[in-house]
């Protein structure tokens, strides 16, 4: 009787402690993936659908991989939703001017440097110039989408009118046929203003989405029909619906919340990072307009960017360019999320566009450009005060 | 309406009722406990039904369980799952002809396939030839994955997700048996249809020799017309271990079709050591087995499918408690634990010369009933380890399981 009891307690327990047993759930702060809140119910199972599509769909031959690609799912370029990894480094082929890409015919502007068996990926054409890009995080990019062009040209000096050196203008872009132009959006003879990839040459995350469908993945759509290996105009390999759940997806991920904010050296690295100028372009407080997600609409938020490009220097010129940006111009990054950043990196920092940082103070001091003067007011702080940016700079 | 229920009922209650039926029709043949069989035996060590005069053998095993696991505090609550439902008929057709068959029906009805089906032809104990739908037998626990034979609901991963757990194919083959005093020396050698390119084009985004199951044309047609060769000899001492060392490689891609080359051919090479023994002293039950698996990956293609995966399990089995227990003269109970460990991808990336990370590992403590040779009931407690490809950090599973597996 005695083993029964046991048997019966054994099961007993391991049934009423069948959750305390399980891994606990990071906390919130510590992960870049989840919904704003303030999703309904039938946001909250777009966004669902838009996670799966996002992360655990991985393309085959059949369902349209390729045949020459970059990478076989979203997830494996933007792990955790964080920012990419070297073996995903996209590259970019073109040339120097902001005369438009005169190598779309042999395959650009993306280079597909893997194939599905029996086809050869695709060279970069001789007389091309190139650069690395390192994927980007997704997080929060549906507030950086609302923020209203009226609000990125306040940033905007691009003569440099109040002299401090820094002269930030955005990317104007011809926006592709397919998208919509918000009610809103400010023309600039007939260009709208790009917000996303690394020189702000897409216009909207609908935009960016089926562009890394077909660039990243060779996989066509609606909207993007074109193979990336013989520019035919093939069936829809994606449909419309999962793109739209993944741009709802990327929409409403939600901002990275900073961490250790009482901490006396992230409240002064705070301080010295404003006080170095560096949040003159990386503006720390940004507020987004109407938004058709309600969560979304008129919220102020912390992305650490104005949007708009900035000449970074030689040193970051790799001589390509896409839309009206010069190849020295880089569009500000948002800082949000970086300390976190190393978690969807394989434990290691890959900073700046291609990832050549691998350390935030190694990030720093490569800026030049319009950013040397900031490089310059960090580099004469001492030791203790750099690493109180740096410690700022891995709570946010 | 009304009226057929209440007759149904009726009669229901009028019946004089009996929750088991023990038929006389019914004659149970056990499995053999011999100490000279081999992993390659288990086919036909299973326990069989005949029935009057019919001239078969039925049998086959059940398997069921609840779980409640969690990923990283997500969990999907409590699952009930009929894991698998498995018959077997055998036939001795003839002295030293058999014919013997495996059905299974996975996760209800949603994968039914036909494991095992092929004639036995006995000429000499050291040439048997076997011809059908037969278990490529790399590694052991393919050939000898009854669920009642182990202390674990979930299979272990090294042998079901790198290599194809019940990994059956249409061939030909020959094998054989021979002891001496303690020692039984025993091979194997089949030629069967192969595997193709799902292998390294799937929706798992990592090489993957299951994924070749979903190729349900292979009962029917190759999908290359390269014979995959297995090749396995085990050698075994009653009193200390049996020792299995397997080989499966072929040709896994479409190189040509229609006469007109498409590609390279590309090969498959999978080794497999395999060992289990009791160590006599204290009853403790060890079974392991590991395996290295190399694919040939077109250079052009993406790191994310390895070109080599190693894994295996180790699992340890501790009889503590052997009396009867609510009336079932023949109980043990068990304590158990696996280890095992996957590597999918060992390698490292060319961009950054930093190792490819993709590997899993878990340990599974458990506690069983065997209520007789035939039926365990299990409980275990399983917690794994993930790491993507990146290295990032481990997701974590965890969680109980309970549930029973039975012949009948």
């Amino acid at each position: 009787m005695k083993k029964i009891l046991t048997i019966v307690l054994l099961l007993s327990l391991s049934i009423h402690s069948c959750t305390k047993l399980q891994p606990k759930p990071p906390k919130d702060e510590e992960i870049l993936d989840g919904p704003v809140e303030g999703l309904s119910y039938e946001e909250q199972v777009q966004f669902l659908k838009g996670d799966i599509a996002f992360n655990d769909d991985i393309f085959t031959v059949e369902t349209g991989l390729g045949p020459l690609f970059v990478s076989t799912s979203c997830g494996s370029c933007h792990a955790g939703d964080g920012k990419g990894h070297p073996f995903t480094t996209l590259t970019r082929f073109g040339q120097h001017d902001s005369t438009g890409n005169k190598f779309l015919h042999l395959g650009g502007p993306q280079l597909q440097n893997r194939a599905i068996p029996g086809y050869i990926p695709e060279q970069i054409p001789s007389g091309a110039t190139y650069s690395k890009i390192i994927p980007p995080a997704n997080t929060g990019l549906g507030y950086l989408e609302a923020v209203t062009d009226a609000d990125i040209l306040a940033l905007a000096d691009p003569d440099d009118i109040n002299g401090d050196g820094i002269s930030g203008r955005p990317n104007w872009t011809i926006p592709a046929t397919y998208l919509d132009i918000p009610v809103n959006s400010i023309s600039n003879n007939g260009k709208y203003i790009g917000r996303f990839g690394k020189k702000a040459a897409a216009f909207n995350l609908l935009h960016q989405t089926v562009l890394a469908y077909n660039q990243d993945m060779g996989i066509t759509s609606i909207y993007e029909p074109y193979d990336t290996y013989d520019q035919l105009e093939k069936d829809p390999e994606v449909g419309n619906q999962t793109i739209h759940d993944v741009v709802f997806y990327l929409q409403t991920l939600k901002t990275p919340r900073q961490r250790n904010t009482d901490n006396e050296n992230v409240e002064e690295g705070k301080r010295l990072f404003i006080q170095s100028d560096c949040a003159k372009c990386h503006i720390p407080e940004l507020k987004t307009g109407y938004s058709k997600i309600e969560a979304l609409s008129f919220k102020t938020f912390h992305p650490y960017t104005d949007m708009l490009l900035h000449d970074m220097g030689e040193g970051l010129d790799d001589g390509y360019t896409e839309g009206s940006a010069l190849s020295s111009e880089w569009r500000t990054p948002a800082l949000w999320g970086m300390g976190l950043s190393k978690n969807s990196q394989g434990g290691t920092y890959y900073l700046l566009h291609d990832g050549r940082a691998t350390s935030i103070h190694q990030a720093i001091m490569l800026h030049g450009g319009e950013a040397t003067s900031s490089r310059n007011k960090y580099s004469s702080l001492s030791i203790e005060q750099r690493n109180q940016i740096e410690k700022f700079l891995e709570s946010l | 309406m009304k009226l057929v229920l209440l007759t149904s009922f009726i009669v229901l209650l009028s019946c004089p009722c009996f929750s088991q039926i023990d038929s006389t029709l019914l004659r149970q043949a056990p499995a053999n406990s011999s100490d000279t069989l081999l992993n390659m035996d288990a086919v036909y060590n299973r326990p069989f039904l005949s029935i009057g005069r019919l001239p078969v053998s039925l049998g086959g095993y059940v398997e069921a369980n609840w779980q409640h696991l969690g990923t990283d505090g997500v969990t999907e609550g409590h699952q009930f799952q009929m894991r698998r439902f498995t018959l077997f008929v055998a036939s001795t057709i003839y002295d030293r002809l058999k014919f013997l068959s495996e059905v299974e029906f996975e996760d209800g009805t949603k994968e039914i396939n036909i494991e095992f089906a092929a004639l036995d032809m006995e000429f000499h104990p050291l040439l048997n030839m076997r011809g059908g739908i037969i278990l490529n037998p790399i590694g052991a626990f393919n050939q000898n994955h009854d669920g009642p034979k182990w202390e674990f609901i979930d299979r272990p991963i090294s042998s079901t997700q790198m290599l194809p757990a019940t990994w059956s194919n249409v061939g030909f083959g020959i094998y054989g048996k021979q002891s001496k005093q303690d020692f039984m020396f025993a091979y194997e050698a089949y030629l069967t249809n192969g595997f193709n390119d799902k292998i390294i084009n799937n929706s798992e985004g990592r090489t993957s020799l299951s994924a070749a199951k979903e190729n349900e044309e292979r009962f029917e047609e190759n999908f290359n017309g390269l014979p995959l060769v297995t090749l396995k000899a085990a050698v075994s001492h009653s009193k200390v271990a049996e020792i299995g060392l397997s080989y499966m490689g072929g040709v896994y891609n479409k190189f040509e079709e229609d006469g007109l080359l498409l590609n390279k051919k590309y090969r498959v090479d999978v080794f497999a050591v395999d060992m289990n023994t009791v160590i006599k002293i204290t009853g403790t039950y060890i079974n392991t087995e590991f395996a290295l698996i190399h694919v040939e990956i077109p250079p052009t293609y993406s790191q994310q499918y390895g070109s080599r995966q190693y894994g295996g399990f180790l699992d340890i089995v501790q009889p503590f408690y052997k009396k009867p227990i609510l009336g079932f003269n023949e109980s043990i109970l068990n304590i158990s634990c696996r280890l095992e460990y996957v590597d999918w991808n060992m390698a490292r990336f060319k961009e950054t010369n930093t190792n490819i990370a993709n590997h899993v590992y878990a340990i599974v403590p458990s506690i069983s009933w065997r209520i007789s040779s035939e039926t365990v009931l299990r409980l275990n407690y399983r917690y794994q380890w993930q790491a993507d490809l990146l290295g990032n950090p481990y997701s974590k599973t965890a969680g109980f399981q309970a549930g029973f597996s039975s012949y009948f």
